[in-house]
């Protein structure tokens, strides 16, 4: 059992597709989960089926929608950092790591969830990464918590091997859907299809919702 | 936000002629488009905030609709526009949406700053 897991993501609905299953094992066990969002998804494409949001209204319908998410998980702290969609990897670094050296110093967590940079897609998702790890190493070894990190570039798995860390989320996979499907503006599109792939058992689909793949991170 | 009724638009348009405006443009094919498509070369960009006034121009087109606006120093163009909505606040937002209603572009002016 973890003492305290810190999960930090870019965007309100990263948890959702990433690591619902494994924040629900650790909350349900009654371990407590801090999750520090850097951004309110400001610049997402989806707007919602049939639209529910404009440009201007999407950040506080995805703050809800994000809310709502973390009360489905168990997740008592969420801390919004209030950066903008896209702009992560041009924020002031240092100030970015202090913050969440900060936050690390203050819940003290054994373990660390967030994207392994440089195979996670979104320069968002990398840059986050990327100033979680640097926040990490500048802690004295033996003090650091682990990081578990979400890689999903094509070809990673070449490059940084296989996930060294599958969680069997299974008996959370139904959470996992409700979870998803707080994130209405994002997933309304894509929640009904989701379904019913899961339940006619397409592969993909349920090793989705029954599998998360995380890589310990080769702190130096 | 509904549907673009251009005569209507056109008429909100040019109450805003010779006023300080603010303007959010914007044009996305979403962060995974080449992540989906490797082939596919992914440009978007966006601008918020940028003050300016317009001179000339106007809204045209069968739908989807273009703005066109000459500027004091310049020009501001976008194309693909679907929807639009005035909203509480009396800013004017247009937006391009797509078959699955996902946004392309987004063409926004006001005459106060849109929050940072």
């Amino acid at each position: 059992m973890e003492r305290h897991v810190l999960v930090v993501f870019p965007h309100p609905d990263d948890e959702a597709f990433g690591v619902a299953g494994t924040i629900l094992s650790h909350t349900k066990a009654g371990t407590p989960v801090t999750y520090v969002c850097l951004t309110l998804g400001e610049m997402g494409r989806n707007m919602g089926r049939p639209l529910i949001a404009n440009r201007e209204t999407l950040p506080k319908i995805r703050k809800q929608e994000l809310e709502e998410a973390c009360r489905l998980l168990g997740v008592k702290d969420l801390r919004k950092f209030g950066l903008r969609d896209k702009m992560v990897e041009f924020t002031d670094q240092k100030l970015l790591i202090d913050r969440i050296s900060s936050v690390i110093e203050e819940t003290n967590p054994s373990l660390i969830i967030t994207f392994y940079p440089g195979y996670a897609v979104h320069p968002d998702h990398d840059a986050t990464g990327a100033a979680v790890i640097q926040a990490v190493q500048r802690m004295e070894k033996g003090k650091r918590p682990v990081i578990h990190a979400i890689a999903f570039s094509e070809g990673c798995e070449e490059v940084i091997g296989a996930p060294d860390v599958v969680v069997n989320i299974e008996e959370f996979a139904e959470e996992k859907l409700k979870v998803i499907e707080a994130h209405e503006s994002q997933t309304a599109g894509s929640i009904e299809a989701m379904k019913e792939q899961y339940y006619n058992g397409d592969d993909y689909t349920k090793q989705r919702l029954t599998r998360e793949r995380f890589w310990t991170y080769p702190l130096d | 936000m509904k549907p673009i009724d251009p005569s209507f638009a056109q008429e909100t348009l040019s109450k805003l002629k010779g006023k300080k405006l603010y303007i959010h443009l914007e044009t996305t094919n979403g962060a995974y488009a080449s992540h989906h498509d490797q082939a596919f070369l992914s440009a978007g960009t966006f601008v918020r905030n940028v003050p300016l006034t317009y001179i000339n121009g106007g809204i045209k087109g069968d739908g989807p609709y273009r703005i066109g606006l000459e500027t004091e120093y310049g020009y501001l163009y976008a194309e693909g526009l679907t929807d639009w909505t005035i909203d509480e606040e009396n800013r004017v937002l247009f937006a391009g949406h797509n078959h699955e209603g996902k946004l392309a572009i987004a063409f926004q002016l006001s005459e106060t700053p849109f929050p940072k």
